[in-house]
């Protein structure tokens, strides 16, 4: 166990030192950053001095050395648009984004778990149908327009819900059904078909014969195994949810981490876009190193091996 | 102690496939009474596994059971709830499957599975049900038994893993015990060890227990009745000592000499082999359905079949009154 | 032997032929045919767009602004009504159904080939190359893809080219999973064991041993990142960082409506509801696929 556990730490740490590699070099597509901060009106003399406070001017891996030693401190520079400390900037916007993110997919748990087993219980049923329209369905939905579907629904028709803001949980609530629903349709087919596999094992068998109950053998026997899989998809899911909070938050005008990127791609605020870009990996990376050894964990031939 | 516990009656196993129905157990009868060993043999696919599985509620809604009777101590299984049955699962009556290397849950340690069912149907606490746990899992021949209890399954080879499933039948104490050819995914060399000691354990604990199999050896040594199964009929039942002492039924007759016997069967003499396959069973199946293996065959055997009975509990159903015995001496 | 007993399974024996119960599971296949013919219709009304579109999609007319559309109101001149700047809707739309399906079918192209070639490489040679492959789409993985896509596009500037190949270069994630794993299980087959024998070379191996037999899975997967793609074109012109305006995409319409969702709804729900048909159908096309070329797989 605990050399899986180093041994995906190392995994883990060689594809954050590639990405934080790759959101740094984003810098350089643009050819010369120093014309691209100094702006269109720039003289040639501005671009040259901007260069050389910037230090733009020094070969590309001296200046990634310096970045990345930089940011392992917690210092990911100075945004352009805000002349702020991009990493206190992040830092003020990350727990709206955490929040919503946590609360997505919690959402999408407690929505897909429940109807994957109710619809392997009793496949081809009325219930594993609607279940099954619901994941194609949701697979298919442009996450934008529902979103603003939403609005018009509940904000502007029956003016259930406020269309924009973070100030009360009802704010929250659009928000995290868009962002949730995403996850839903995986989630849901993949307990559906671990269910499936697990409920005709022999073991399932067992538990009938000594006489446990429905509900017992469905949730003690069944889903404790059928949901080991499904733990890793959610930490993966999660990590793509915070990625994809960005259009949310955008729709929503939830000033989170993701509307900051959106902000900062819009304005060429390179620094904040690639420290934003390396922490939202760092996140994916993080939650699938947790999904794994939770998973090992959860699994007890992985735990004791 | 000779009350009779188990009494079947007219037995049917229906299953609905693409071409029809699928006719896999056809009016079976026999019964069983308190401490007593009932052997059910007969080739795979012969009905033995689904008519254990019935009885103990635990096929699928898309099987249809029927049976003229199918009591168990008073309680007719087939008409019983759900709910009686799971209190009766388990509880008064329970199951040992053939696979141990899946039949065991690999999410939860020995000791949970070994606890659960005596958790579920008896008033004891965590403490008794684990002190029984040990107790049994020395009675089954395991050792450090108490340090076994937070192993999981696959840390235990497969020989060990049917002994806790024995032991995990026997946690409440049942009534009747259905082993379901209990040692035939395991090594030859355990196989004999596993199985005395399950019919120690049985016979010690006055248990009554239907042990499926298709070794007739086992049965030879350890059954006080027998039932052979074929494609779905009981084609012959008695006492142990009759059956193997006189077997009246062409098929039962085939299958003992498939076993070589200790002073019968000649050193170097073939041993005997039963030709054909069991014909499918979807549709109507009227007449003997061994007919179309049997060398006995005759065109009555297309029509109704008779049961005949030589002695006080033994039967059998033949055209043949007698068994049709003289070739059966030829051949010796 | 006496006599023996029709059996009713013989007769099954004459039955259909495999290519018959193909034919029979696609036509059986509810979502497959619904999913293709939708995808089919949309498709001939992009080729055929400037015969279909009533008017130009391009020219405004700013004395014909937000007109709606028929079933609410409008006139036959307009039957989906006008957007901000006067311009046909209906038109705009069918010209944005070139957009998206251009782009689905790019973009599904070029990370295809470079999934592809990552996957079967890493499955038929495993060890090291499996080992790289592996790690690449780890941090592919790890890169949050609407986010990257939106800055690289920002920075070389929107259009309908720099769109594709972003989306191409991003998405070839999963082709690259699904075929290393097919990949792998062909690998085992005795077939590619007595190519190997007969001396075939590695390219001839892969291209007549491994490639047809994994084509399948390939088809499923090119389907559902062409609807992928579709949705990420869409949410990036949404968002405006995508195709740039006056092109006609569906997402962008979107989000030019949105200003005006308060009083005009349907002029983000009607471009909005044919993006997700379009998407859905595809997705049922690719689902079908798989169910019908691979039923035991189903899941």
């Amino acid at each position: 166990m605990l050399q899986f556990i180093l041994r995906r730490l190392g995994l883990a740490l060689l594809v954050a030192f590639t990405v934080s590699f790759i959101s740094f070099s984003l810098l350089f597509l643009a050819g010369d950053p120093a014309a691209a901060l100094a702006g269109e009106t720039a003289s040639g003399e501005d671009i040259e001095a901007i260069r050389r406070v910037y230090g733009f001017d020094r070969p590309m891996l001296v200046q990634y050395g310096d970045w990345l030693f930089a940011a392992l401190r917690g210092d990911f520079g100075e945004s352009y648009y805000f002349k702020l400390p991009v990493a206190s900037l992040i830092a003020d916007r990350l727990s709206v984004t955490m929040l919503l993110g946590v609360c997505g997919i919690t959402f999408a748990l407690l929505t897909a778990v429940p109807l994957g087993v109710l619809a392997a219980m009793r496949p081809n049923s009325i219930i594993d149908r609607i279940a099954l329209f619901l994941s194609v369905a949701g697979q298919a939905l442009p996450s934008f327009w529902f979103g603003l579907i939403l609005i018009v629904l509940f904000a502007i028709q029956l003016r259930w819900l406020p269309v924009s803001g973070t100030a009360t949980w009802a704010h929250f609530v659009m928000p995290t059904i868009v962002l949730g629903y995403y996850a839903m349709p995986a989630i849901m087919r993949l307990t559906r078909a671990g269910m499936l596999e697990v409920l005709s094992s022999d073991y399932i068998r067992t538990a009938r014969a000594k006489g446990a109950s429905e509900l017992r053998v469905m949730f003690r026997h069944a889903l404790r195994n059928a949901i080991i899989p499904v733990v890793s998809l959610a930490a993966v899911q999660m990590g793509f949810m915070l990625g994809g909070s960005i259009v949310v938050e955008s729709i929503f005008a939830l000033h989170g981490a993701g509307f900051l990127a959106w902000e900062s791609i819009s304005r060429n605020d390179l620094p904040t876009v690639q420290a934003l870009i390396l922490i939202f990996s760092m996140f994916y990376i993080v939650f699938t190193f947790l999904a794994d050894v939770l998973n090992a964990w959860l699994d007890p031939r992985m735990r004791s091996s | 102690m000779s009350e009779t516990i188990l009494n079947v009656k007219g037995l049917t196993i229906d299953i609905p496939v693409g071409g029809g129905t699928l006719h896999a157990v056809r009016g079976i009868d026999f019964d069983l009474k308190r401490g007593e060993v009932l052997c059910i043999v007969g080739e795979s696919g012969s009905g033995k596994s689904l008519t254990s599985l019935a009885l103990m509620g635990l096929l699928g809604k898309r099987i249809k059971v029927s049976a003229e009777q199918a009591d168990f101590d008073g309680t007719a299984l087939l008409q019983a709830s759900p709910r009686e049955m799971r209190s009766l699962r388990g509880a008064r009556m329970s199951m040992i499957f053939q696979e141990p290397m899946t039949s065991l849950n690999p999410a939860y340690t020995i000791g949970d599975q070994l606890m659960e069912a005596m958790l579920l149907h008896r008033q004891v606490s965590r403490a008794e049900a684990r002190a029984r746990a040990v107790d049994l899992l020395e009675k089954v021949g395991i050792t450090a038994a108490g340090s076994r209890l937070g192993q999981y399954p696959h840390q235990l080879s497969g020989g060990l893993r049917q002994r806790v499933m024995i032991a995990m039948a026997l946690m409440c104490e049942p009534e009747l015990i259905i082993a379901d050819e209990p040692t035939t995914a395991l090594d030859v060399t355990i196989q004999a060890q596993i199985l005395r000691l399950l019919v120690d354990l049985v016979r010690e604990m006055g248990m009554a227990m239907i042990l499926i199999t298709h070794d007739l050896g086992v049965v030879a040594r350890v059954a006080d009745k027998v039932a052979v199964m074929y494609a779905g009929e009981l084609v012959e039942t008695g006492a142990a000592a009759e059956v193997f002492g006189a077997p009246m039924h062409p098929y039962t007759r085939g299958l003992l000499r498939c076993i070589p016997q200790p002073g019968k069967t000649a050193r170097g003499a073939p041993l005997g082999t039963i030709p054909g396959i069991v014909p499918s069973l979807v549709g109507e199946v009227a007449g003997c359905v061994f007919r179309t293996r049997c060398d006995e065959a005759v065109e009555t055997c297309r029509g109704r079949i008779p049961r005949h009975g030589p002695g006080e509990t033994h039967s059998f159903r033949c055209v043949h009154e007698t068994g049709a015995k003289a070739t059966e001496k030829e051949r010796v | 032997m006496a006599n023996t007993t029709v059996d009713p399974l013989l007769e099954d024996i004459t039955g259909p032929t495999p290519g018959q119960m193909l034919r029979r599971r696609v036509f059986g296949h509810q979502g497959l045919i619904i999913g293709a013919v939708v995808v089919a219709v949309l498709l001939v009304i992009a080729l055929l767009a400037p015969v279909l579109a009533p008017h130009d999609p391009y020219v405004q007319n700013l004395a014909m602004r937000m007109k709606p559309p028929v079933f609410l109101g409008g006139t036959w001149e307009h039957p989906l009504g006008t957007d901000h700047l006067g311009r046909d809707y209906l038109s705009r739309l069918i010209y944005g159904a070139r957009v998206s399906l251009l782009i689905g079918v790019v973009a599904a192209t070029i990370s295809g080939a470079i999934g592809t070639a990552m996957g079967v490489a890493a499955g038929y040679f495993g060890g090291r190359v499996d080992a790289v492959v592996t790690f690449l789409v780890n941090v592919r993985l790890a890169m949050p893809v609407v986010l990257v896509a939106l800055a690289v596009v920002a920075i070389l500037g929107g259009s309908l080219t720099v769109v594709i190949v972003v989306l191409g270069l991003l998405l070839w994630d999963r082709f690259a999973v699904v075929m290393r794993a097919s990949t792998r299980q062909v690998r085992r087959r005795e077939y590619v064991a007595a190519a190997q024998a007969i001396g075939a070379s590695t390219p001839r191996i892969l291209l007549t041993e491994i490639m047809p037999n994994v084509l399948n899975n390939l088809i499923v997967v090119v389907t559902l990142e062409m609807a992928h793609a579709i949705l990420l074109e869409a949410t990036l012109s949404f968002l405006g960082l995508g195709v740039q305006p006056p092109t006609p995409s569906w997402g962008l319409m979107v989000s030019e409506g949105k200003n005006m969702m308060l009083f005009e709804p349907w002029l983000v729900l009607i471009p909005g509801a044919v993006l997700f048909v379009l998407v859905l159908a595809i997705n049922l096309m690719g689902d079908g696929l798989r169910d019908v070329t691979a039923p035991e797989n189903r899941s």
